[in-house]
C-alpha cells in the first residue's frame, strides 16, 4: 500500500513538472524573444504582463474543431500527437534533480540508454503525422525530421558515451555521484555536441528544416488542428525541458554546485536547466534556419568528428588518471 | 582573417543587448501616444471669424468642405446711413473621409477660423458619421493647442518685428522731440 502510494505521488508529481515546466519554457520564450527585438510581448492575458498567455492558447485550440482529412490514416494520424508527446514524459520520470533518493521519479540503472532510446521515440511521432496525413507538405517534413534524427542521433549517442566512459557508469545518479568539477572543460566539446544535436533532434530553430514553413508550410504537422496541433507544440517545448535537464545532468554536474548545502542540490539543476533553456530560446532568436544540405553537412562533417574526437579524449585522460 | 565564429558570437550579442534596452513597443490605447508639435489630428472651426468666404471649400483638393449660408440686411449704424449686407453660416461641415489632411483649408483661410487639433480618435462604423457638422467641429476647436514656441533660432515673428519696430521708431521720435525741447529751453535761458 505504502509503495503503491509512493509511486502514485511520484508520478503526479513528475506528471505536473512535465505539464508545468515546458509551460514555464514557452513563456519565457514569449518575453524573451519579443525582448531581443525590441517588442514586449503578450501584456494582457493573466493582467501581469500576460503571464497567462499559454493558458489562454492552450483553450483557445481546445475550443477548435479536430480536423482529420479525408485521405489521411485515421487512427495513425490521430495518435501522432500522443506518441510526440509521452516519451518526454517517460524521459522525465528518469532525470535526476537531486542527491537524495526522493529526488528522481524513477532510478534507472541503464539510464542513459532509457533515456536517449525513449527520445527517439518522440521523432516517430513526427514520422506518423507526416506519413498519415497524406499531404505532399507533411511527407516532405516527414522525412526531413527523418533524416534529421538519422543524422543527429548518432554526435549525440557518442557524446552521452564520453560522458558514461568518463563516470564509468550508464546511471544517470551514478554520473553524477562520480562527477567531479574539472569534467566541466574536459567534456565541455562532448557538451557543445550533445546539446546542438539534441537542439537539431527536437527542430528547434536554426534546425527547424522539417517545419520550414516558407518552404513545405509547417511540415509534418501541417493538417492538425485544434488540441493535437497543441499536442505537438507541447511535446516541442516538454523536449526543451528534457534536453536542458538532460545536458545539466550529463555535462554540467547536475546538483553539484560551488555553494550550497545537500538540501539545495534541486536548486542548481533546476538554475542549470533554466540557463540552458534561455540559451536555446537565445539561439532561436540569433540565428536564421539552416539549409537542409548545410544542416546534413554539420552533422557528419562537423559534430560526429567532434564526439569522436571527445571519446578518445576522454579515454586518453580516463587511462591517464588511473 | 577573423576568428572562425566570430560572427556567430556577434549575433548572439546583438539579440543580448537588444534584450536589455528599451523596448519600442506603443501600449496604445492604454498608453496615449506623445505626438509632435503641429500634428494634424482633426480640424476645428472658429465660427465667429468665418465669414463664408468659401475660400476653404474652393481649395479643398477633396472637395469636402460644405459650405451654406444666407444674406442677411443689417440696418443702418447711423441714421442716414446706407443698409449693409452681411453673410450667416448656415452649414459648415467638413467629410473626414475625404479629407486627406492636406491643411490647405487652414492655409487659405484668411481670416483663422479653421485650426488642427491633434485629437485623432473619431473612428465612426458608420461613414456618413465621419461628416463632422459645424457644432462637432466647434467642439474640436476647444482641442486646439496653444501654437508651440518659436525654435531657439528663429527668426522673430512678423506682428512681433513689426509692433517692435514701430515701438521703437515711436521711442526714438519722442527723445528727439525731448531733445530739441530741452534744447529750445536752455537757448531761451541763455537768452535772459
Amino acid at each position: 500500500m505504502n509503495d503503491a502510494l509512493d509511486v502514485a505521488v511520484r508520478l503526479l508529481i513528475v506528471f505536473a513538472v512535465f505539464l508545468v515546466l515546458p509551460l514555464v519554457v514557452g513563456q519565457t520564450e514569449h518575453k524573451v524573444m519579443a525582448h531581443m527585438q525590441g517588442r514586449l510581448g503578450p501584456m494582457y492575458a493573466g493582467g501581469f504582463h500576460g503571464w497567462a498567455q499559454l493558458v489562454a492558447d492552450g483553450v483557445k485550440f481546445a475550443q477548435k474543431e479536430d480536423v482529420v482529412p479525408k485521405d489521411a490514416d485515421r487512427r495513425i494520424f490521430q495518435l501522432a500527437p500522443a506518441v510526440a508527446l509521452l516519451p518526454y514524459l517517460l524521459v522525465l520520470v528518469a532525470i535526476p534533480i537531486g542527491p537524495s533518493e526522493g529526488a528522481v521519479g524513477q532510478v534507472v540503472d541503464a539510464g542513459i540508454f532509457f533515456v536517449l532510446a525513449v527520445m527517439g521515440v518522440g521523432v516517430l511521432g513526427s514520422l506518423m503525422a507526416g506519413w498519415a496525413s497524406a499531404n505532399k507538405f507533411s511527407l516532405l517534413g516527414g522525412l526531413r525530421t527523418a533524416a534529421q534524427l538519422l543524422a543527429y542521433e548518432l554526435p549525440m549517442l557518442l557524446a552521452a558515451a564520453s560522458v558514461a566512459m568518463a563516470a564509468g557508469t550508464v546511471s544517470l545518479p551514478g554520473i553524477l555521484n562520480a562527477f567531479e568539477w574539472w569534467w566541466l572543460p574536459w567534456q565541455i566539446v562532448g557538451a557543445i555536441v550533445f546539446f546542438v544535436a539534441g537542439l537539431a533532434e527536437l527542430q528547434r530553430p536554426p534546425f527547424d528544416m522539417p517545419v520550414a514553413d516558407s518552404e513545405i508550410i509547417f511540415g509534418a504537422y501541417t493538417e492538425y488542428t485544434g488540441l493535437r496541433f497543441a499536442l505537438f507544440l507541447l511535446a516541442e517545448y516538454a523536449g526543451i525541458v528534457v534536453l536542458c535537464g538532460l545536458t545539466t545532468v550529463l555535462f554540467l554536474g547536475g546538483w553539484h554546485g560551488p555553494f550550497g548545502g545537500d538540501g539545495l542540490g534541486w536548486v542548481w539543476t533546476l538554475l542549470k536547466a533554466a540557463v540552458l533553456a534561455f540559451v536555446v530560446i537565445w539561439l532561436r532568436v540569433t540565428y536564421p534556419r539552416l539549409r537542409e544540405d548545410q544542416l546534413q553537412k554539420l552533422a557528419w562533417t562537423t559534430l560526429v568528428p567532434l564526439a569522436l574526437a571527445q571519446i578518445a579524449l576522454t579515454g586518453i585522460v580516463k587511462v591517464a588518471i588511473q | 582573417m577573423p576568428i572562425p565564429g566570430s560572427g556567430l558570437a556577434k549575433g548572439l550579442a546583438v539579440t543580448l543587448r537588444t534584450m536589455t534596452k528599451k523596448t519600442v513597443t506603443a501600449q496604445y490605447p492604454d498608453v496615449q501616444p506623445e505626438l509632435p508639435p503641429r500634428s494634424r489630428g482633426v480640424i476645428g472651426l472658429f465660427e465667429e471669424n468665418c465669414t463664408v468666404c468659401m475660400l476653404c471649400a474652393r481649395e479643398c483638393p477633396d472637395w469636402c468642405i460644405y459650405i451654406d449660408s444666407h444674406k442677411e440686411t443689417v440696418p443702418a449704424a447711423a441714421p442716414g446711413g446706407r443698409e449693409r449686407s452681411r453673410n450667416v453660416l448656415d452649414r459648415f461641415a467638413i467629410d473626414f473621409s475625404l479629407c486627406m489632411y492636406c491643411g490647405i483649408c487652414i492655409e487659405v483661410c484668411p481670416f483663422d477660423a479653421l485650426f488642427w487639433s491633434p485629437e485623432f480618435e473619431y473612428a465612426e462604423t458608420d461613414i456618413h458619421e465621419l461628416t463632422h457638422e459645424r457644432d462637432k467641429l466647434r467642439e474640436w476647436m476647444w482641442t486646439v493647442p496653444e501654437p508651440p514656441a518659436l525654435d531657439a533660432k528663429a527668426e522673430e515673428p512678423k506682428e512681433i518685428a513689426a509692433a517692435r519696430k514701430a515701438a521703437e521708431k515711436a521711442a526714438e521720435k519722442a527723445a528727439a522731440e525731448a531733445a530739441a525741447a530741452a534744447a529750445e529751453a536752455q537757448a531761451q535761458e541763455e537768452q535772459q
